[in-house]
């Protein structure tokens, strides 16, 4: 089968790669329709996840039918259109049984700090990811779905992570009627938390980014009011003049680890790797956000270290949230809100890009080219 | 304002609100929503039929933290760790817990081995790595990189240079160390 394989830092190929088996009684072998290059990708691409091995296949989100099953599958049959949250999960230990299916003590060898992720490195687990024509799925009973037969593949493969995850972050800042809320990073992940923080009954909802053209998405298809934090001298002190020198009562971290807007972070994270992540959005969060508020951080962050300004999350009294997203969780009311009108995740979809041209796809999404904001990737274009 | 009790007020109201924008809150009850509360305890809502999962066929000595008290049931099995980057990614997980700076950092070092050992691997067979077509780099002449790049204000502008030249350093490197070695094969033949 043919599969994006990456080959050190920057650089990947197409290659012809054995198609994948079924090791495990519960493994299903999906037949990749749609996938996406998600913005945790450019981690891996850019050499910053320790253990990312040359050979590897990137993709977590993905979309297909159904092409084999292990013997004690019951849930999916061959033939069905199935979804597949980038959580690897088993469904039975103890983090499964309550909920935090992206925290799953059973698919990971390699590290206990993280869960299982498809194509996310040896970190998360050391599975081949859905960037291919065939992609295989442990605990198939467990984490895939049918997609609806009125959701279409565009839609559905957004459900598999960027949609499901900026929905939780809306989440996690714990919003009530006519909160303030700041949103840092207008990428996929940063326009869906702004759009759900309105369905939460936020007052005010801010997107902070420096690309113009991500901006105006934010304003077009998350109602947002945006600012380009290259135009301040400090992004901090406007966001203070702008919300009456209160602060905002929840602020969104959808930037993580390769955050701009402070030189020396970002060369020391990005490009020399001696943190764990560059966390210039995290820290403007922590000073934008009032005192007794809640930040919610889901831009993703390396396992080593990074210079956070944590004092002053002290003194402030902030209530600061996390996780990976347990995708499936998120789903039934995701597919409600949909129905419903109220989100159409595919409206910002920018580039749809054969399997074979993924090398550039990475690059100007990457470089952020060509207005680019969420490349969807086909195995077998018609 | 921050300085007197009330909250200052919205410029729009919860029904002005509702009006404009699809779907404004309709989560609005904060207990009524997916990820509420945070630890939910139903062992059956997932379909798992087992207490513990049937394990995966362990085929070659998988490489584990030692946070975990046994190999996990089931992992991936991509990418077995072979040469040099092989042997520091397995000492770095025998060796440190994930709580050590040392484990990240050996891993990274295994990470750029790796790249090295995998290219030069490359050359000896019919697929030779190609820095140009597997950055993607061509696509800035096709997608607009130049104006995407000069467009509004863009902070990354200010390392957009470096990319390349992490790219190219070990080509360059390498580059110059064979030249150099040939040079000297050369002189001493001249001799
Ligand atoms: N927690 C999870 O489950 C989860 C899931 C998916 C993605 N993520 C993470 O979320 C983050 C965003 O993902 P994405 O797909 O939207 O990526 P993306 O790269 O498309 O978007 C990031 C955006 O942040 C902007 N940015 C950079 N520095 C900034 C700063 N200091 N302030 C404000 N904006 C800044 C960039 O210009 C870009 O538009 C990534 O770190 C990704 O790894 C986490
Ligand atoms: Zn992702
Ligand atoms: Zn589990």
């Amino acid at each position: 089968m043919r599969a994006m394989v990456y080959r050190g830092p920057y650089r990947l190929r197409v290659e012809e790669k054995d198609r994948p088996a079924i090791e495990h009684p519960n493994d299903a072998i999906i037949k990749v329709t749609r996938a996406a290059i998600c913005g945790s990708d450019l981690h891996l691409y850019h050499g910053m996840m320790p253990d990312t091995r040359v050979g590897m296949t990137f993709g977590h989100e993905f979309v297909g039918v159904v092409d084999e099953i292990g013997p004690s599958v019951r849930n999916v049959q061959p033939g069905d259109r199935v979804m597949v949250p980038f959580n690897v999960y088993c469904g039975s230990c103890f983090f499964c049984a309550r909920g935090l299916f992206s925290n799953c003590h059973n698919v990971n060898p390699n590290a206990t700090a993280v869960g299982g992720i498809y194509g996310y490195s040896h970190t998360c687990g050391g599975y081949d990811g859905g960037q291919a024509e065939y992609v295989r799925v442990p605990f198939a009973d467990i984490g895939p779905s049918l997609i609806p037969e009125w959701m279409d593949d565009d839609d559905a493969v957004l459900l598999t992570d960027a949609l499901a995850t900026g929905y939780f972050g809306a989440q996690l800042g714990d919003i009530v009627e006519g909160d303030v809320v700041v949103v840092f990073g207008a990428g996929p992940v940063g326009l869906y938390a702004a759009k759900s923080a309105w369905l939460m009954g936020a007052g005010r909802v801010i997107v902070i980014d420096h690309l113009d053209y991500r901006l105006e998405k934010a304003s077009s298809f998350a109602h947002a009011e945006t600012y380009n934090f290259g135009e301040y001298d400090d992004i901090v002190v406007h966001l203070k003049k702008i919300t009456d020198h209160l602060g905002a009562d929840v602020v969104i971290d959808a930037v993580g680890a390769e955050a701009d807007g402070n030189i020396l972070q970002h060369v020391t994270a990005a490009k020399l790797k001696l943190q764990g992540g560059s966390p210039v959005a995290l820290n403007w969060a922590i000073d934008s956000v009032r005192k007794g508020g809640t930040i919610s951080v889901m831009g993703a962050y390396g396992p080593m270290f990074s210079a956070v300004k944590f004092g002053d999350a002290l003194n402030k009294g902030l209530t600061l949230r996390m996780n990976q997203c347990p995708v499936k969780r998120q789903w039934p009311r995701l597919f409600e809100h949909i129905r419903n009108g109220y989100l159409k995740p595919s409206d910002i979809v920018t580039h749809r890009i054969p399997l074979e041209h993924i090398a550039e796809a990475y690059h100007i999404f990457s470089a952020k080219l060509d207005g680019c904001i969420k490349p969807l990737i086909v195995p077998n274009p018609a | 304002m921050a300085y007197t009790a009330d909250k200052p007020k919205l410029a729009e109201s919860s029904d002005e609100l509702r009006t404009r924008i699809p779907g404004w809150g309709a989560d609005l009850d904060p207990k009524d929503r997916p990820s509420v509360p945070k630890e939910r305890f139903d062992p059956t809502l997932n379909g798992a039929r087992w207490e513990f999962p049937e394990r995966q066929p362990e085929k070659w000595p998988r490489e584990r933290s030692i946070e975990h008290k046994f190999l996990t049931p089931v992992f991936g099995t991509s990418c077995p760790p072979k040469g040099l980057s092989g042997m520091i990614r397995r000492y770095s997980y025998r060796a440190y817990s994930e709580g050590r700076a040392a484990h990240w950092l050996l891993l990274l070092a295994a990470d750029r081995v790796d790249a090295v050992e995998s290219t030069l691997a490359s050359f000896l067979t019919r697929h030779p790595d190609n820095p140009i077509t597997e950055t993607g780099v061509l696509s800035e002449f096709t997608h607009h990189g130049l104006p995407s790049r000069l467009r509004g204000k863009r902070v990354d502008r200010g390392h957009h240079l470096l990319d390349p030249v992490l790219v190219a350093a070990p080509w360059v490197l390498a580059g110059g160390a064979v030249y150099l070695a040939l040079r000297r094969v050369a002189g001493r033949r001249r001799r």
